[in-house]
């Protein structure tokens, strides 16, 4: 692989995750007010409103703003988000993890779900277990993820027992577990927001990995496989699979807007203290800061994810390895 | 129920099939609508829009209640469906199916016409970018890699955040603005492959400006697959609509809108799971059948050779 199509490649990344950046500062200071603008129930005094502005800077040009605001955010310092009275940082660093961990979980549920499902199907393509089980899928893509979920939150929570209904741990009961206990607590609590999420994620990828097998097996040497006498079960599972597989890497890469989009509703749903709660929470604060961090970590996640489904895609696929030279 | 919205249900759902025959019947005689009246769940997706479209046009006659009465707070809240009350009441007494019949008016209004503007602007740049390649070109494709670098519902969520009750207008635009990166990137890409035509030439060469060239040449010759995106995107601005009013951004009280009752359910889940299942279920059906209508329009436009 090519190093500097790799180089111009987490250029052109990094550009985008800087112009979003860029423009969210902007669209921010645009916005009418200023942070201590009191609101209309606790009337604060114009003097000290002024004073605030002096000393967080706020009354200078937006030019010496937006420069001081990169020269921090080179230091790593993306201010302080007054809502949860800490640095953005810290209140990134507390709510991506939980995050990462519910995207994570549901990412494999709907990759590895959905590709044996869109196998299924292929499989058994116009036949009665295609056409229901297709008719399901389109169904379940369609559904409203935070709608899913709690009907998943009804009848496995509230009617079943067997799940929570959310929050990542038991609270009260967590802190005094052993350490596998504790594990277990956790999976517990991350089994009904990570299927939710899956599922509607393994309905699309199922979906597409039905569409991209019937087209290999439509190809010429899927023909020559069957008039070599190759078994059906094998044609499928090893001569059109491996060739239907190189989507997948692209999709998987763009599936991380459909993560963080669920996830923003998903913790909703279910209480979850990850980044998507965490946005709604600052949108409803107006907390600025906060709601540029997310805005940049946000991008920075999307970016990244379809630069790795790129580079994989490159090293998995002789072809493009070549034109990237 | 009484007589009167059970007749105009009935009305409805007649209506709703007697056109789908009545379109079949037209589509006979071209191949891509064959095609299209092949595929059953599209067919069973025209007749579902057709149904809520009719009876959200219909309200008054079709809802049995006023979606805002609250007849009985403390005797007829959240009552289970029954004949009177055909899909419960919701924590308010109000009657759910009055709600689910009027909120189909914002649901489809806002899902509708935010795909209108993000067509519009998809299309307008698209077609710019690529008829005038350049910096034009880079400089809206730069544009677009950014806007799509950020999930939806975040740009939407920082948007929305601007106004304390977020007019409905607004939220229209907004939808809209946020939804035409994919189809502007779509159109450039048919623009880019028409250009060299000689028909494009033709025109040029007999003096049809850019602006004549575009409108009546290129985007005609592009029209499946902007129709196909369109058909695709309203399923997905009404999931996004349903989303941000779930979380309380969207549509505002009192207004009824598909969304904002699953979100007004979600507090008495346990007590009355009509309240939500009900409209999150009304919007499942619906974002299906375009899902579904998308699906075959694409396959009916663009006829690729039986596979498998």
């Amino acid at each position: 692989m090519g190093g500097v199509w790799l180089i111009r490649r987490i250029a052109a990344a990094a550009a985008i995750v800087f112009a979003v950046v860029s423009i969210t500062f902007v669209a921010i200071h645009l916005a009418p007010g200023s942070p201590f603008l009191p609101p209309p129930d606790r009337p604060l005094d114009t003097a000290v409103v002024a004073r605030l502005n002096r000393q967080f800077g706020l009354d200078q040009p937006i030019r010496v703003q937006y420069v001081r605001y990169l020269k921090n955010l080179a230091h790593g310092n993306l201010g302080y988000a007054f809502s949860r009275g800490q640095t953005v940082r810290a209140a990134l660093a507390t709510t991506i993890p939980d995050t990462l961990l519910l995207a994570g979980t549901a990412l494999s549920l709907d990759l590895g779900l959905g590709l044996i499902l869109g196998v299924v199907l292929a499989a058994r393509a116009r036949r009665a277990t295609d056409v229901i089980l297709s008719n399901l899928t389109l169904f379940i893509y369609s559904v409203p993820a935070f709608w899913l979920g709690l009907v998943l939150v009804f009848v496995f929570a509230d009617w079943l027992h067997w799940f929570p209904g959310g929050f990542t741990n038991t609270p009260g009961l967590y802190e005094n577990l052993p350490f596998f206990g504790q594990l277990g607590d956790r999976l517990h609590h991350l089994a009904l927001p990570a299927l939710t999420l899956g599922l509607v994620g393994a309905a699309g990828t199922a979906r597409y990995q039905r569409a991209a097998l019937l087209e290999t097996l439509g190809r010429e040497f899927v023909r020559t496989a069957r008039a070599k006498g190759v078994r059906e079960r094998r044609v499928i599972l090893v001569h059109a699979l491996r060739n239907s597989l190189l989507p997948l890497i692209t999709l998987a890469g763009l599936s991380l807007p459909f993560l963080l989009t669920g996830s923003v509703l998903i913790e909703s749903v279910f209480s979850w203290p990850g980044m998507g709660r965490m946005a709604t929470d600052a949108v409803l604060a107006r907390d600025h800061a906060l709601v540029s961090g997310i805005a940049m970590v946000a991008s920075a996640m999307v970016v990244t994810g379809s630069l790795v489904a790129d580079v994989l895609y490159a090293a998995a696929d002789p072809r493009i390895r070549e034109r990237a030279t | 129920m009484t007589t009167r919205p059970t007749i105009a249900l009935v009305g409805a759902l007649i209506l709703a099939m007697g056109v789908v025959e009545l379109l079949r019947l037209r589509a006979r005689r071209s191949g891509s609508g064959r095609r299209f009246f092949a595929h059953r769940p599209a067919v069973w997706g025209v007749r579902i829009l057709l149904f809520f479209t009719v009876a959200a046009l219909l309200a008054p006659l079709v809802a049995p209640y006023d979606p805002a009465a609250q007849p009985g707070i403390v005797t007829l809240q959240n009552t289970p469906p029954s004949w009177a009350h055909p899909l419960g009441t919701d924590a308010y007494s109000s009657d759910i199916w009055s709600r689910l019949v009027y909120g189909g008016r914002v649901s489809l209004g806002v899902g509708l016409l935010a795909t209108l503007v993000a067509m519009t602007v998809g299309v307008t740049i698209g077609a710019v970018a690529g008829y005038a390649g350049g910096w034009i070109d880079s400089l809206l494709m730069r544009l677009v890699d950014v806007g799509l670098a950020v999930p939806r519902i975040f740009m939407l969520l920082f948007a929305v955040a601007y106004w304390n009750r977020i007019p409905l207008s607004i939220l229209v635009l907004l939808l809209g603005l946020t939804g035409w990166f994919t189809t502007s990137r779509l159109v450039r890409a048919e623009t880019l492959s028409l250009r060299g035509r000689p028909f494009v030439d033709a025109a040029r060469a007999i003096g049809a400006s850019p602006t004549r060239v575009l409108i009546r040449h290129l985007l005609p010759s592009a029209l499946a697959p902007i129709i196909v995106s369109a058909v695709l995107s309203v399923g997905n601005v009404m999931l996004l609509e349903a989303g941000l009013s779930f979380l309380g951004f969207g549509v505002q009280p009192p207004t009824p809108s598909w969304g904002t009752m699953v979100a007004d359910g979600q507090a008495q889940l346990a007590l009355a799971p009509w309240t939500s299942f009900f409209p999150g279920l009304t919007i499942a059906l619906v974002v299906m059948s375009w899902n579904a209508v998308g699906d075959a329009l694409r396959d009916a436009f663009d006829p690729r050779p039986e596979h498998a």
